[in-house]
């Protein structure tokens, strides 16, 4: 059964002091439904996707608590929060996806809400994502690993750190459009270059911020959606795939096995190549993460991802437009939000709705992706 | 024959000199170089222990034994630094060695001479035929307070012994000499510890060495040109020469073993390091006397036989290479390695 | 965390990896199960080699964090003392990993040193 979007909201993505988990998720929620035009008593099923309440903001069984401070407690519909790390927004996406394709549901809302600054140390918290015994132990955050990467593939393939720096300034120059991006000020390659080294070689900014934030998006079955919605965004694709979880494992350090596995496998779904992609929003939580995913998706070969960035061949006007919105650099990284985030603002480049960002797409791909690349999500969306 | 089958050392690689110590406090440099003739001493990395030096020091002497460690049947260390005052560190060792569970097993404290009455157990349980091999250890991140005298000397290091049958150094005897005397002592909850000043000299380490060296010379019918090596407890350069010269013994005697110039006072492991400088270029058929000295207070002699055996033995790395190549660090960085600051 | 460290003494204090005796494959960490024999797989213990080679390293938190490779192609994520470039040889250190607060246990692991210091 074919599954749509028919609705999408996010609340903007920062340090949002003034607002509690309880709060964001109900204004994104809210604004979905608004888009979608129905209310909250065709919801069938909530996904939300959330990599910890309980070391964010001490709090578990959130997907209970969601559902009912968005309202919806008197008609106890079914809601399961879906963790993978940062990718637990895809993952909300997808299982969400899933229970509509199959007809078990029409209408559901997959969603993803993060509260990070709630916290005293949310790096540390991210970096829950990496194995506590063998890599956090022995030092490694998730920047580490990161940087671990980076430095091979700039051994291996002459990647330089101005490459990465020139990511960090594409996705900030295309948030300056984006209002809802915790970051719209442009930084030049001498700012990225000149900030402090976290994990060297990565510097301050080349890693996405860790963000507050919620996103929304309302999927439905084609024949619903026909009926309530005027443009309704197709799911041609979401898959998911995994991986060894920690780097001493895989295969390739350098290559991200769950990244290749689920986009090869959406793009054989959707029936395309990917050559075919018109616009993406990739995960860039670190700038050498969007270099790596150029190569994995197949947009460039293993080592040559840096060339589409040299090349300006992923910017707005490009041949294959990455990151319109900012990305998870400019926009914030609000964990596990991103993955619904990116979906939102895929559906509004589809839709035409995306302003001074809009790029000519008939399909886009979302790459949501969980700590060092243990898990992937890919979705391929259409008019 | 019982005695020596292998021994290993530990040297942490940085240094700092006894001028950037002395700059800090505003002393004359050159004076206390000239009375304590000790020039620099050894510092540990910040994540290195008196547990870690031990496991270290323990390994290579393990290799180069070439045994199966599961043959080691006691394992003891001495020190006056243990990482916990309850729990052991030679269970540590123990478990990062391989050796199982089947062994004799004890932390010891008895100030610098701690892994020497290890060595005197290890002899006697192989000697009563329990124990296969034993492992003696000694491994100190010395403590002083700042400013103190001490502060110059106290340094860090491990020396693990091997002890078992067909050495490549016969224990022909020891023998110890004890007194309670309270030259230098740490109370519990005390975070340095304290000392007599002068007292430290002639009524701790002098009598004690002195008495135990004679009388193991008088019950086993030494005398000091038996020897061909003296290595004394070194907690500066000038009390084991003293000590020497009142025993009998020339300087050329006591030279290959006096570590201390180049990497301070080691404490549990200050004698052993100056027996392991020796048995690096000993030859079969010299005598060693060692004799190292605990405060608190007591000493235990050694005569100890070189055999064939070691001829065979690997004496590639040398403790006084180890001990003369170390990367200099400033005083700032030695509060830090020494976790004095956070 | 006491008991979560002391289930894994073994694999710490030492390099040690599990060996699948069916498939010849090394992995390090130690797991429990073969991931291309699984259930037809026969996993043991073994310790690896003293040395390696840095693949690549970081540094995070003032510290140098390595991946280090071994001659049978196993992998291990550890800090290294001292300052290393990729390729450069190292040797395995006894060493402390942290503790669990001032009155906590002390954690003690396996780093490494680049091959010729640390005597």
């Amino acid at each position: 059964m074919k599954v749509a979007i028919i609705g999408v909201g996010s609340t903007e993505f920062g340090e949002l002091w003034e607002k509690s988990f309880r709060s964001i998720f109900l204004s994104a929620g809210l604004s979905a439904l608004e888009d979608a035009g129905i209310g909250g008593k065709e919801i069938e099923a909530i996904y939300v996707g959330n990599m910890s309440g309980g070391k964010f903001i001490d709090q578990e069984h959130i997907a209970a608590l969601i559902a009912d401070h968005s309202g919806l407690a008197e008609f106890g519909i079914p809601a399961v929060r879906v963790e993978n790390a940062d990718a637990s927004g895809g993952s909300a996406f997808r299982q969400a996806y899933m229970a509509v394709a199959s007809g078990i549901h029409d209408i559901v809302i997959a969603a993803g809400v993060e509260k990070v600054t709630d916290a005293n140390d949310p790096m540390e918290i991210i970096s829950t994502a990496v194995d506590q015994e063998w890599e956090r132990f022995v030092g490694a955050n998730l920047p580490a690993i990161y940087a671990l990467i980076a430095r091979l593939h700039m051994h291996r393939f002459g990647t330089t750190e101005e490459d990465l720096a020139m990511v960090a300034v594409k996705n900030h120059r295309n948030a300056v459009h984006n209002p809802r991006a915790q970051f719209r000020r442009e930084v030049s390659i001498e700012d990225v270059m000149s900030s402090p080294y976290v994990a060297e070689p990565l510097k301050v900014l080349d890693c996405a911020p860790l963000s507050d934030g919620a996103s929304a998006v309302i999927l439905a079955s084609e024949e619903v959606a026909k009926k309530l919605c005027d443009t309704p965004i197709y799911v041609d694709a979401c898959t998911q795939a995994s991986d060894y979880m920690s780097i001493q494992n895989r295969r390739d350090v350098l290559t991200f096995e769950a990244v290749v596995r689920a986009s090869r496998e959406a793009y054989k779904i959707a029936g395309i190549e990917a050559k075919d992609i018109d616009v993406a929003e990739v995960h860039d939580s670190f700038t050498i993460a969007e270099i790596l995913a150029y190569e994995d998706l197949g947009f460039a070969k293993k080592g040559e991802g840096m060339k589409l960035i040299r090349e300006g061949e992923t910017e707005i006007g490009g041949k294959i437009p990455v990151n319109t919105s900012g990305g998870l650099k400019a926009c914030g990284h609000a964990v596990g939000a991103t993955g619904i985030r990116q979906i939102v603002d895929l559906v509004l480049q589809l839709r035409g709705e995306a302003g001074k960002r809009q790029v000519n797409a008939d399909k886009a791909l979302a790459l949501n992706i969980g700590g060092s690349g243990a898990t992937a999500v890919v979705s391929i969306l259409s008019r | 024959m019982i005695g020596i089958v292998s021994y290993g050392t530990y040297i942490p690689k940085f240094r700092i000199k006894i001028d950037e110590i002395a700059r800090i406090w505003n002393e004359d440099a050159n004076a206390i170089k000239q009375s304590l003739g000790v020039f620099e001493k050894s510092v540990p990395d910040v994540d290195e222990d008196t547990a870690t030096m031990a496991v270290e020091a323990s390994r290579e002497a393990v290799a180069r034994a070439k045994i199966d460690p599961k043959k080691i049947g006691a394992v003891f260390v001495g020190s006056e630094s243990h990482p916990y005052a309850v729990k052991p560190t030679a269970t540590i060792v123990g478990e990062a060695l391989g050796v199982g569970n089947h062994y004799f097993c004890a932390d010891l404290e008895f100030a610098c001479k701690a892994a020497t009455a290890g060595i005197q157990i290890c002899y006697a349980m192989v000697k009563a035929d329990m124990i296969e091999y034993g492992l003696a250890v000694g491994s100190d991140v010395a403590q002083a307070r700042p400013r103190d005298a001490l502060e110059y000397t106290a340094s860090a290091g491990a020396v693990a012994i091997l002890v078992g049958k067909n050495p490549i150094a016969v224990i022909e005897a020891t023998v110890s000499y004890t007194s309670d005397t309270p030259d230098f002592w740490r109370r519990d909850l005390q975070p340095y510890p304290s000392h007599g000043g002068r007292f430290t000299g002639s009524p701790a380490y002098f009598r004690h060495i002195v008495n135990a060296v004679r009388r193991l010379m008088e019950e086993h019918g030494y005398s000091a040109k038996d020897f061909d090596y003296a290595v004394f407890h070194q907690p500066n350069a000038k009390f084991p020469q003293r000590v020497a010269s009142m025993l009998g013994f020339s300087e050329e005697k006591i030279a290959d073993g006096m570590l201390v110039r180049v990497i301070g006072n080691t404490y549990s492991a200050s004698s052993l390091m100056g027996l392991c400088g020796v048995l690096d270029k000993a030859k079969p058929g010299e005598r060693i006397l060692l004799a190292s000295f605990g405060s608190g207070a007591g000493s235990d002699a050694f005569a100890i036989y070189v055999t064939e055996k070691i001829l065979e033995f690997p004496r590639n790395v040398q403790v006084w290479d180890k001990a003369k190549s170390g990367v200099y660090i400033d005083y700032g960085l030695y509060l830090k390695h020494r976790r004095m600051i956070r | 965390m006491v008991p979560r460290f002391w289930r894994k003494i073994k694999y710490r204090y030492d390099v040690v990896a599990s060996y699948c005796e069916n498939c010849g494959n090394y992995y390090y960490p130690q797991r429990e199960i073969c991931p291309k024999c699984r259930r037809k797989g026969a996993l043991k213990d073994l310790k690896l080699c003293d040395d390696g080679r840095v693949l690549t390293y970081t540094i995070v938190n003032g510290k140098c964090i390595a991946l280090i490779e071994f001659e049978n192609g196993a992998r291990m994520l550890a800090e290294v003392c001292g300052k290393v470039e990729i390729g450069t040889k190292v040797r395995k250190a006894f060493r402390r990993y942290g503790e669990e607060g001032e009155d906590g246990i002390i954690y003690y692991g396996t780093k490494f040193v680049p091959l010729g210091e640390g005597m």
